[in-house]
């Protein structure tokens, strides 16, 4: 007897929030690498071209970023126009959700064996760095605590408000550039 | 704070103590393996380390088919083709690796291309790649260090493009690991003093960094014991064969501890000197150890203190204030690199070391910040942290 596979409310929110959550950390990856000079030079070494991926096993979410060169990367909306060169892939979806809800921190996802590196070791640290200097730029301080192993000391107020205002307004404008034209 | 989830693996079965190699015939054949390959180094066989080896199968009636005995310090691509092609040759069905780090992850390749087909080790590079079990593979360390006979990672050398191909898969591990103390009775001394500390440092690292776990906890404290206990009876009287089995166990349970656990900026330290000056790996563990666990004493005083039990023993942990212990854990393991220094020159700093210079320093440093382990650190390094790291390390 063939029987639907009905998903339970709770799944189907942590689905929709994981996806709106990497629609928005990608592009403001984007915004924070026209932003932060620290990120660029981050960014920098990675080779241009250089595509990263971070998703939900085996299908789910996913979030698009290129490395245009000269340490600024681009947000990809669509499917990757060749192979990935570096995936952070968590294993199901809940693990997703943990870390982007800020109930677990990336480090300690890694150390939890939450997610899989498919490619270079050393860009995974690299791109690592560059999310948790996202998160300490675009969260409040308290959430930023919980997403970050440690909080940048020398990040203060004024420098953290204006750049976090600049990556929202950025990110902000490429939502309604893509919402115009689909 | 206890761990609110964990990951627990070592299906390894650890084949230990005197007469150990004795059982290779009976292990083997128990698996269906009857034409065994050896792959190991010259060092090796010269040292004839092998002798035993290849008496004990022999008596058995198990005929080693054949043996490659020129694995290189630094294994690369080309070499494990070779083998590969010899094992092929020759019909062998399992590969026995007897030797330290660089024979044991060089069986571990061979055993991909010989297991999976083909010559293009690369395309089975990275992690979770290899989906099926491979062939019958056994490890005789010859060191008591580097634990590598229980870890599922190999490192080989891609000398065209001049990287380092790094696997990881839980089918690498082998069969069995046979801990036998006539493997290692005739280490020389600072070979004998790098290869524990390295032990040292894998339980150390294990039990203070950010995948620590109950179960990689109990393996990390028992090695520390066992090295601090037998490390120096064994430095006082090399032949002391019941000294040499408990060091090699040691480096066994620090592989099973650090494997489950990972291991921290020590080991990115580590790593990043040894790909750039050529410093051996259990030199550099011992050599940054003390300096790293002062850059984390904060974020680790409490496991770091526990840690005075195993080192120092009860009596002193009693007698040290709970607010003292994480100091008087480092404090004892620079008493051990004091006293090493003293019995075989084991460089204690990068200056005495004699083979980095300060200009490379910085080097070491960006390296360093690109290493996998550096994420498991339980404090946040960032590369001026990093830098301070490596000058308090340059001089001591």
């Amino acid at each position: 007897m063939a029987t639907k596979h009905l998903q339970p409310l709770g799944s189907k929110a942590k689905r929709l929030y994981v996806n709106i959550m990497f629609q928005v950390m990608g592009r403001a990856l984007q915004a924070v690498s026209e932003v932060d000079d620290e990120v660029c030079n981050e960014a920098y070494p990675l080779p241009t071209g250089f595509l990263f991926q971070m998703m939900v096993m085996p299908r789910g979410a996913s979030l698009l970023i290129e490395h245009v060169g000269d340490g600024r990367f681009k947000y990809h909306s669509g499917e990757a126009p060749r192979p990935i060169d570096l995936a952070i892939k968590f294993k199901h979806l809940e693990h997703a959700f943990l870390v982007l809800s800020f109930q677990e921190k990336t480090s300690v996802a890694f150390a939890n064996d939450r997610m899989l590196v498919d490619g270079d070791i050393s860009y995974a640290v690299r791109m690592t760095r560059i999310l948790n200097r996202l998160e300490a730029f675009i969260l409040p301080k308290l959430l930023a605590k919980r997403a970050v192993k440690e909080y940048p000391p020398d990040l203060q107020l004024p420098e953290k408000l204006i750049s976090a205002a600049r990556i929202y307004l950025k990110v902000a404008t490429h939502f309604i550039k893509t919402a115009r034209a689909s | 704070m206890s761990r609110q989830y964990y990951e627990f693996f070592c299906p390894v079965k650890v084949i230990a103590g005197k007469a150990a190699l004795e059982h290779i015939p009976y292990e083997l054949t128990s698996i269906g393996a009857k034409r065994p390959m050896i792959v190991t180094d010259k060092g090796v066989r010269a040292a004839g380390l092998l002798d035993p080896v290849i008496a004990a199968c022999e008596d058995s009636g198990l005929e080693i088919v054949s043996i490659f005995d020129d694995v290189p310090p630094d294994s690369s691509i080309s070499v494990v083709r070779t083998i590969a092609a010899l094992y092929r040759r020759e019909k062998c069905d399992s590969i026995i690796a007897v030797g330290g780090g660089s024979a044991i992850d060089t069986g571990k390749a061979v055993n991909i291309l010989v297991s999976e087909g083909g010559d293009d080790l690369a395309k089975y590079s990275g992690a979770g790649v290899i989906k099926k079990p491979l062939n019958p593979f056994f490890v005789v360390p010859t060191t008591a260090g580097t634990g590598s006979e229980v870890t599922s990672v190999a490192v080989i050398t891609d000398e065209v493009k001049g990287v380092k191909l790094p696997f990881t898969s839980s089918f690498l591990l082998p069969n069995a690991a046979i801990i036998d103390p006539r493997m290692t009775i005739t280490l020389p001394p600072h070979i004998t003093a790098a290869t524990a500390m390295d032990a040292m440092t894998h339980s150390v690292e294990a039990f203070t960094c950010m995948a620590k776990n109950p179960l990689s906890d109990a393996y990390a404290t028992a090695a520390i014991k066992k090295v601090s206990q037998f490390l120096p009876k064994v430095m006082d009287n090399p032949k002391d064969v019941d000294g040499r089995l408990e060091l090699a166990q040691a480096s066994t349970m620090a592989g099973i501890a650090f494997s489950n656990s990972m291991v921290g900026l020590v080991h990115a330290l580590g790593h990043a000197t040894g790909a750039i000056c050529h410093l051996p790996h259990g030199l550099c563990m011992s050599l940054y150890l003390p300096y790293v666990l002062e850059y984390n004493l904060e974020t680790i005083r409490q496991p770091l203190g526990e840690l005075l039990l195993y080192l120092d023993g009860p009596e002193v942990y009693s007698a040290t204030p709970a607010s003292r212990r994480a100091e008087a854990s480092i404090a004892a393991l620079r008493k051990m690199r004091n006293t090493l220094y003293q019995q075989c020159k084991l460089p204690r700093t990068l200056k005495e070391s004699g083979k980095v210079t300060y200009d490379q320093l910085e080097a070491i440093a960006q390296m360093a910040m690109d290493d996998g382990a550096i994420m498991f650190n339980p404090k946040e390094a960032d590369l001026k942290d990093v830098r301070a790291v490596l000058e308090n390390a340059w001089a001591g």
